[in-house]
């Protein structure tokens, strides 16, 4: 008898599926659930309310990313009152319900998506949910992790499942080199200005090819976590000897009675050769430029040797319109190029890229420069594990000898919650993930690059071609 | 969730159409930390005239003493579009209503109301002429609405029958809320586990020890 051959998503699924009432969408049990200070509230006050306890208390990690400070002294006395509830409640959650939680004075503390992999708390072939799109990030292990909303997170503490109709699969292979000064950020803007914005609509993207497979770990996670950005829910790429060795030893890794039956299963989760996928997508790793936002939506992308586009230059009157309101926002003119772009500040962090490898590269170009007049430079560490790594190496050193400010783990800039944000008409090199009109502060605008652009930009004050450099 | 029983409540009319999530809950109620208390910033920038809250716009609707108490909310055509913001249900539900009446919803209000023990009624835009005309002609209105026999009938003597998909008027009448659907099959749930646990014990293993 011969099994049809499966994609790695449909393996998890299968895995998973609990039970279907006729009528009703599938029940998914779900392995991890991460939590954060600002989607969760409302589904603790809903479990109380409803009298249901936690169902599965040792599936769930918490921290505190999106309110706090990256400044010292404000982590102490919080300066918003409304942040400082939402950070006073979810400790009073966490405790109440017996929950590990990374406090802001924790050496664990960092933003959710950078902490969960630093303790090897999700594994491939797990079903991972929180409370945050973002949550794709930890595709990059090999398992099926996607964002839900508050409603969704009470359904999973209380039954440790969720309804979920079944996604179609596209598979994004990337062959080729990777040219040295491309990462794996520009990989992720590249397809998402190939497919755009809602190409990924309905889907889980399986991640694959020799560009691919060639990525760190940290890369990976880059490139999962813009699955998002692309429209899809999840970003899945194979598990490999990149992915055990990543593991092996952390805290909640399989421990080493279990760790080679974990790994014999982890083997059995790459998608079959002949697996058919709904859409499949080729690019070509040699031909990735390191790349610049210069809209308002990530699939508003060029390489940056090139130029700002025209409303000219789309096919539909849907994009040019698109092309117009970006650059009336932006206040960029067509034609102009994007190295000749001046930046008032330049943000290096978010659950994109703050990890370790992402400083290492930011601080290879910083050294030796000094930040241009006029421009603020941070450099916000994705945790404090970061952080600490990064100051054994000198990193923080680098960045503060170039006239970087060196702050302390958190969300930060990237979404504007925490009191980092941009003054009306700023401009800024981000290595964040939106660059939606206000997402960094009210009449912000808002460039994504690479860590190394971003050190590059910083020290130039424009954005520069870095194979130049 | 309150399971959602038959009963004759005030009708209060809201003739607008396209009310969207931002105008039901503006932005700057969000930030609460809790699921409660939401009503009281219910369709905020047009009830009060001040941005405390605290004066009564007379122009507005709701605030017609006719329509104190009223659990039945009739009004205008794409109810709910804008954000999927739960918050948008949670200040209706909790400011006292508990049925809309309009002749369309945006989808994703739709599928909050019913996690919200909130019922939905889609009528036909003659049928919903007919009611609104009903209660802002007289004071006072009842309407009764029977979720079982899927009817609303007026002491005017119009009776309007309603279509609704079997799971969610079962889950309504029942209160059963999504969490409490999924708790029915807690023992298939329950197996699924033992079988998990027996083929991933790594997962179970250490996890927090």
């Amino acid at each position: 008898m011969s099994t049809q051959p499966k994609t790695m998503y449909e393996k998890i699924w299968d895995s998973h599926f609990v039970h279907q009432e006729e009528g009703q969408a599938p029940l998914l049990y779900v392995d991890r659930h991460l939590m954060h200070e600002v989607t969760s509230p409302q589904a603790f006050e809903g479990l109380k309310l409803s009298g249901r306890p936690v169902r599965n208390k040792h599936s769930i990690l918490a921290t505190l990313d999106h309110c706090v400070p990256t400044k010292m002294l404000d982590r102490i006395n919080l300066p918003d009152p409304i942040g400082a509830k939402q950070v006073a409640t979810m400790i009073q959650n966490c405790k109440e319900n017996d929950l590990e939680l990374y406090e802001m004075d924790s050496q664990n503390n960092g933003i959710i998506h950078v902490v969960v992999p630093e303790h090897g708390f999700v594994h491939p072939g797990m079903v991972t949910v929180c409370g945050d799109s973002h949550t794709a990030t930890h595709g990059a292990f090999g398992a099926l992790a996607f964002g839900i909303g508050t409603s969704e997170v009470e359904h999973v503490m209380a039954t440790q499942t969720l309804p979920q109709m079944k996604s179609k699969t596209m598979l994004v292979k990337v062959d080729g080199e990777l040219s040295p000064l491309s990462t794996a950020k520009d990989i992720a803007l590249a397809i998402i200005g190939k497919i755009g914005t809602a190409g990924g609509n309905g889907h889980v993207i399986e991640f694959g090819g020799e560009a691919i497979r060639a990525l760190s770990m940290e890369g990976r996670m880059t490139l999962c976590n813009m699955a998002i950005e692309g429209g899809a829910r999840a970003g899945l790429v194979a598990p490999d000897e990149k992915t055990y060795a990543f593991l092996e030893g952390k805290e909640y890794a399989p421990s080493a009675e279990y760790w080679d039956d974990a790994v014999a299963y982890w083997k059995s989760l790459p998608s079959d050769d002949g697996a058919v996928f709904d859409t499949v997508v080729e690019l070509d790793a040699a031909e990735i430029a390191p790349q610049v936002t210069w809209g308002t939506s990530p699939e508003q992308v060029v390489a940056v040797n090139a130029s700002v586009p025209a409303p000219a230059d789309f096919d539909t009157a849907g994009k040019a319109n698109a092309c117009q309101s970006a650059l009336d926002y932006m206040g960029l003119e067509a034609g102009t190029p994007m190295t000749d772009v001046k930046v008032d500040y330049v943000f290096l962090g978010s659950c994109t890229n703050s990890r370790l490898e992402d400083f290492r590269a930011a601080a290879a170009v910083a050294k030796g420069t000094k930040v241009a007049d006029g421009v603020t430079a941070i450099a916000v560490p994705g945790s404090y594990q970061v952080k600490k790594d990064a100051e054994a190496e000198g990193i923080d050193k680098i960045f503060m000898d170039a006239g970087w400010e060196w702050r302390e783990p958190g969300c930060s800039m990237c979404l504007a919650m925490n009191g980092d944000q941009l003054k009306p008409g700023e401009r800024c090199a981000s290595t964040s993930n939106r660059n939606f009109e206000g997402r960094q502060g009210k009449g912000g605008r808002t460039h994504l690059v690479s860590p190394a652009m971003a050190a590059a930009t910083a020290a130039a004050g424009h954005f520069v071609d870095i194979r130049t450099l | 969730m309150q399971p959602y029983s038959k009963h004759t409540s005030i009708a209060a009319a809201m003739n607008r159409a396209n009310v969207d999530t931002d105008q039901i809950i503006p932005k700057q109620f969000l930030k609460k930390v809790e699921r409660t208390g939401f009503g009281q910033h219910l369709f905020h920038d047009w009830r009060f005239t001040d941005d405390a809250g605290k004066i009564d716009n007379p122009e507005f609707e709701l605030n017609n003493p006719k329509f104190a108490g009223a659990k039945i909310l009739v009004t205008g055509d794409n109810f709910g579009c804008g954000s999927s913001r739960e918050h948008a249900p949670w200040a209706i539900e909790d400011y006292g209503f508990n049925t809309i009446v309009s002749t369309s919803f945006a989808d994703i209000f739709y599928n909050n109301c019913f996690k919200n023990g909130i019922l939905p009624i889609v009528v036909s835009p003659a049928e919903l002429d007919s009611l609104m005309a009903e209660i802002n002609g007289n004071e006072g209105v009842e309407f009764t609405v029977d979720l079982e026999g899927q009817s609303l009938t007026t002491p005017g003597g119009l009776s309007i029958s309603f279509e609704l998909d079997a799971v969610r008027k079962s889950n309504l009448a029942l209160g059963l809320d999504d969490i409490g659907q999924t708790m029915q099959h807690v023992d298939q749930i329950t197996a699924y586990e033992t079988k998990h646990k027996a083929q991933f014990p790594w997962l179970w293993a250490n996890a927090n020890g």
